[in-house]
């Protein structure tokens, strides 16, 4: 038998490992975005005594490798008595760093954000709220799209980091097959297929959407 | 935490220093280089290079190390634990890099190649004297922005057994069983390096903006 039948009748190995990295992925990229609108939000302004703290806690946790964020959740934690297994701090841990980075992107495009828009709805009575849903996240959301897309490149690339706090998926289907059958090159190579494809379809997502955006008039603010 | 748990730390620390700094030297020079071959357009090359760009980028770090030391030995080579860790993290960097380059190289000003050939410098040195030394400004705030990416990327070395900055907190948990304080240490170690970076980065913005102007 060769290598690749070998690595075909394992084929339930790798898929349930795929989907279980496309699970930690598409839940806690989801928390990120929500955190990451929540944090804008609480940016806007109506809570300045929140303002200070929370750039200070994007900014430091721009500033760690994603991996100490899930010790810290996985062995750290521990000792506050709040006991999280791997699978759920590391989703804990990817939706926390990549939130934030999905704040900073946010806050960077809400920057050059035209303020006529913003007096105009307030003269229109809108309220804080409403406007923010309305008219800021959208257009926000829409024009950062590139940027979103990398930050979900580097989302999907980071659960593989997840292997080393012993979460069961692909990087870790990859490393046990290759374990058993000592056929590390093969194993790995269908691995990286995986993520390549993975990313690249994120990449024509983006690429509609940026279609999307465009006949919905979001590109010529 | 007593002497011998700080002694740990910083060894952690060196080897997370020393090991990202050799892939960034050896990054920086190999995406030059790449960038330069794709700019010649070779015909086959350069479809291998964008494959090999668009794949390196995918690739988790943590995936390619695995897979870089646990293959080398089925194709006869005996890599060294640092050496393949090295190498992913040279692969990864090296793509992303280049890409940084190339964007320096396209953007480089067209009057001043034109005022170069006219004054009749060869191709070779126009891009020595005049543009590398432009290019290298310009690209500089990129170029950091990637090195610091690379740091924040190196723990994943730690699955192929390099004792680095994060896996030396679990060394010391299992002798002191208290991992917080170790963990928080090295948190602050990589605050401090990234910091550094972001701080240089701010930097070369600077000086690259008043280049620009």
């Amino acid at each position: 038998m060769s290598n690749w039948e070998i690595l075909w009748s394992a084929r339930d190995q790798f898929w349930s490992g795929f989907l279980s990295t496309m699970e930690i992925f598409g839940l806690s990229v989801s928390a990120a975005f929500v955190i990451g609108c929540g944090m804008l939000y609480l940016l806007e302004g109506s809570r300045p005594r929140l303002t200070v703290p929370l750039r200070v806690f994007i900014d430091g946790m721009r500033m760690l490798p994603f991996l100490i964020l899930a010790y810290l959740l996985y062995y750290g934690l521990p000792a506050f008595d709040i006991r999280l297994d791997a699978w759920w701090s590391g989703v804990g841990a990817l939706a926390v760093y990549h939130g934030c980075y999905f704040a900073e992107i946010f806050r960077g495009a809400r920057l050059t954000f035209p303020p006529g828009q913003v007096e105009a709805a307030k003269a229109h009575g809108f309220t804080k709220g409403k406007m923010f849903f309305r008219l800021i996240l959208p257009q926000i959301v829409m024009q950062t799209r590139p940027l979103l897309g990398n930050q979900l490149i580097y989302a999907l690339k980071d659960t593989a980091f997840l292997v080393i706090i012993t979460v069961r998926e692909l990087t870790a289907a990859a490393n046990s097959l290759s374990g058993t059958y000592f056929i590390p090159t093969e194993a790995f190579i269908v691995v990286i297929g995986f993520y390549w494809a993975v990313s690249v379809v994120m990449e024509i997502i983006i690429k509609q959407c940026g279609r999307f955006s465009a006949k919905r008039g979001f590109d010529h603010v | 935490m007593n002497a011998s748990a700080w002694q740990m730390l910083l060894e952690g620390a060196w080897t997370t220093v020393w090991i990202s700094g050799v892939s960034i030297a050896l990054g920086v020079t190999a995406g030059l280089i790449l960038a330069l071959i794709r700019i010649a357009r070779i015909p086959v090359v350069d479809q291998i290079l964008v494959l090999y760009i668009s794949l390196a980028r995918a690739t988790p770090l943590v995936t390619l190390a695995l897979f870089i030391f646990l293959s080398a030995p089925t194709f006869g080579l005996n890599l060294d634990r640092n050496v393949a860790g090295i190498l992913a993290l040279t692969l990864n960097t090296t793509a992303f890099n280049a890409e940084i380059w190339r964007s320096a190289f396209r953007n480089f000003s067209r009057e001043q190649r034109e005022a170069a050939m006219a004054a009749g410098m060869t191709p070779w040195v126009t891009f020595r004297r005049i543009m590398l030394p432009q290019m290298m400004i310009t690209s500089l705030p990129g170029l950091i922005n990637e090195m610091s990416f690379l740091i924040k990327g190196s723990p994943a070395i730690a699955v192929i057994g390099i004792v680095d900055l994060t896996r030396v907190t679990n060394r010391i948990s299992a002798v002191t069983y208290e991992p917080l304080p170790p963990i928080l240490v090295a948190c602050a170690l990589y605050m401090a390096a990234i910091g550094c970076l972001v701080w240089l980065q701010r930097l070369a913005e600077h000086r690259a903006n008043r280049l620009a102007t």
